[in-house]
């Protein structure tokens, strides 16, 4: 079946006077690797966080495997679901961020239990044996027992990956997850990506890496004023695109 | 390498390494001011010590006399017992008014402010007077349904607040003003992302709070509360006009009677510097518990600086010998 796993509505999102989403449509498929450029404040990263309910949306729906996100359409009205069914959502929706974000005061399997065992109450020894099996395929199996300050930039990124992937989730999203890096430590963190992706996990990639975007994308979306602008197969879209503003953007980067 | 032929490269193993290393060590500068500081210093301190020791009137048979007399150490133990329960107390409030102050209802934060206001601002001596005589103001204390509803409890409040129960609500909720600052100070210390990142991955904001905020926060609480608890303990002694029997007030009983005055004091000092002394150890190990994940920032004790010192000048020492000997 060819339904898309994600599905982005009609979304807007303002912060104060500012307009950051301006009525976004995304579908994303089962197993397919989306990735969004476009130029700073054009709304990539508000959009990414608006899919796990970081931030919540002024209008617009988005589903997940058929699934409303966030709210509960009755009758005519969204309502809001509750603060721990809302919980249980993200759950599906692993997040990788700019900023890694592990938990300094836990180990790394610490970090990588936590959530499984807290949130899914799932058994430790079952989840330790799967977070052993994880840190062996981002490369950090030696690491376990180390606290994150331990590690190089792109050694923690790639333990926040696997903690991301231990809550098995339907959907990877990666907010510009090289941004923050050392030049010589991105490549570590992106063939993990790309290994992910040759998996078949259907991720959502903000990135300014366009030879990433290039090689492990199925599908490259340019947004720029909180609108798509266009979206295409890599080949396509940054071989030969059609937009004017896709056109400037990718000659200033590439 | 080895002894029969020494190179002018120094390895990591073997004597001769050794040796051309002490070779090329590093002179220290010489400090001439240090020494005369440090001598004006001791004389100083020797002037003061010997001052101490030889004045009559400051009778240290006395303070020998009446340091583990059982009035001084009953009233040592009030004076724990009041700093424990009023610690207990200030940091329950505390934690509830600073989680209170965060919270998006404005009436919530609104109150905790106006709490934090009025026991910060008002001296903490006034407090306790004010709760020792609380029966002028409310000669009766009852628990029911407000504004004219039924009495379930109802008591004398010159029973009910006892001394005790006085010293204890003043230097408690006064610290609880305190307190609440610190750990609203804490929370506000860890970095958002950290709640971005466990939200993310579908804990509740309960969770959250409890398994990643908290314990992050728990590194920047600790320090000033061990600084709280030392304070408090002396603080506690504010209590003594109200003639609770604590620490002070009990030596004030014995020097009443007998005009030993300075001995006795002596005495309540030296047990005050005993249990804060006993406290800031133990503040030391709390701390270092929660470091974990960022022990970076630690500072070394003062036990563990003399030991470092002494090893070092002991490393230094032999190392000179081993020179002098060599020449």
């Amino acid at each position: 079946m060819t339904a898309a796993l994600l599905s982005i509505r009609g979304l807007y999102k303002c912060f104060g006077p500012l307009q950051v989403l301006n009525g976004v449509d995304l579908d994303v498929a089962r197993g397919e690797v989306t990735c969004i450029i476009g130029p700073s404040g054009s709304g990539k990263s508000t959009l990414l966080r608006t899919v796990n309910q970081l931030e919540e949306v002024d209008q617009g729906r988005i589903y997940l495997d058929g699934e409303l996100i966030g709210y509960r359409a009755r009758a005519n009205r969204l309502t809001p679901i509750s603060e721990r069914e809302l919980a249980r959502q993200r759950t599906n929706i692993g997040m990788v961020f700019q900023s890694f974000n592990l938990f300094p005061h836990m180990t790394v399997l610490e970090n990588i239990l936590e959530a499984p065992v807290g949130v899914l109450c799932r058994p430790r020894e079952e989840v330790t044996r799967e977070a052993e099996a994880l840190l062996e395929k981002v490369g950090l199996a030696e690491k376990r027992d180390a606290y994150p300050r331990h590690l190089s930039g792109g050694q923690q990124q790639r333990v926040a990956i696997a903690r991301a992937l231990a809550m098995r989730p339907k959907l990877m999203l990666f907010d510009e997850p090289t941004s923050a890096l050392d030049p010589e430590l991105v490549g570590d963190v992106l063939d993990v990506m790309k290994d992910l992706a040759k998996g078949g996990l259907t991720m959502v990639v903000v990135t300014h890496e366009i030879g990433f975007a290039r090689e492990a994308a199925d599908t490259v979306v340019f947004m720029d004023c909180g609108v798509v602008m266009e979206s295409a197969p890599p080949d396509q879209l940054i071989g030969a695109p059609v937009h004017e503003r896709t056109r400037a953007f990718l000659s200033k980067v590439l | 390498m080895n002894r029969e032929s020494p190179g002018p490269v120094p390895s990591i193993e073997g004597p001769s390494a050794a040796d051309a290393e002490l070779e090329l060590r590093v002179g220290r500068r010489q400090h001439p001011g240090w020494w005369f500081a440090t001598a004006a210093v001791l004389v100083m301190a020797a002037v003061i010590v010997n001052v101490l020791v030889t004045n009559p009137n400051v009778g240290w048979d006395h303070v020998a006399d009446y340091f583990f007399s059982t009035d001084i150490l009953k009233g040592l133990l009030r004076t724990i017992e009041l700093t424990v329960l009023a610690m207990v107390i200030g940091i329950a409030i505390g934690v509830v008014v600073a989680v209170m102050r965060l919270s998006p209802i404005p009436v919530l934060s609104g109150v905790s402010w106006i709490y934090i206001w009025f026991f910060r601002g008002t001296p903490l001596l006034v407090q306790i007077i004010f709760w020792y005589n609380l029966a002028a103001l409310f000669p009766v204390l009852s628990i029911g349904i407000p504004f004219g509803g039924p009495t379930i409890v109802s008591g004398d409040s010159n029973v009910l607040i006892t001394p005790f129960v006085a010293a204890v609500l003043g230097l408690g909720l006064n610290e609880g003003a305190y307190m609440s600052e610190i750990v609203r100070g804490g929370i506000q210390s860890v970095d958002h992302g950290q709640t971005e990142a466990a939200t993310a991955l579908g804990m509740t904001r309960g969770r959250t709070m409890r398994r990643i905020v908290l314990p992050q926060a728990m590194r920047v609480i600790i320090p000033p509360t061990g600084n709280q608890v030392i304070s408090m303990l002396k603080s506690s002694s504010l209590v003594s006009v109200t003639s609770l029997p604590e620490l002070l007030y009990s030596a004030q009983l014995i020097y009443n009677a007998n005009f030993l005055t300075i001995p006795l004091l002596i005495v309540a000092s030296i047990w005050y510097l005993i249990v804060t002394s006993v406290l800031s150890w133990g503040q030391y190990y709390v701390e270092r518990h929660y470091a974990r994940g960022s022990a970076r920032s630690l500072p070394l004790t003062p036990p563990q600086k003399l030991r470092r010192r002494l090893v070092q000048g002991r490393a230094r020492w032999e190392a000179r010998t081993r020179q002098g000997g060599r020449a």
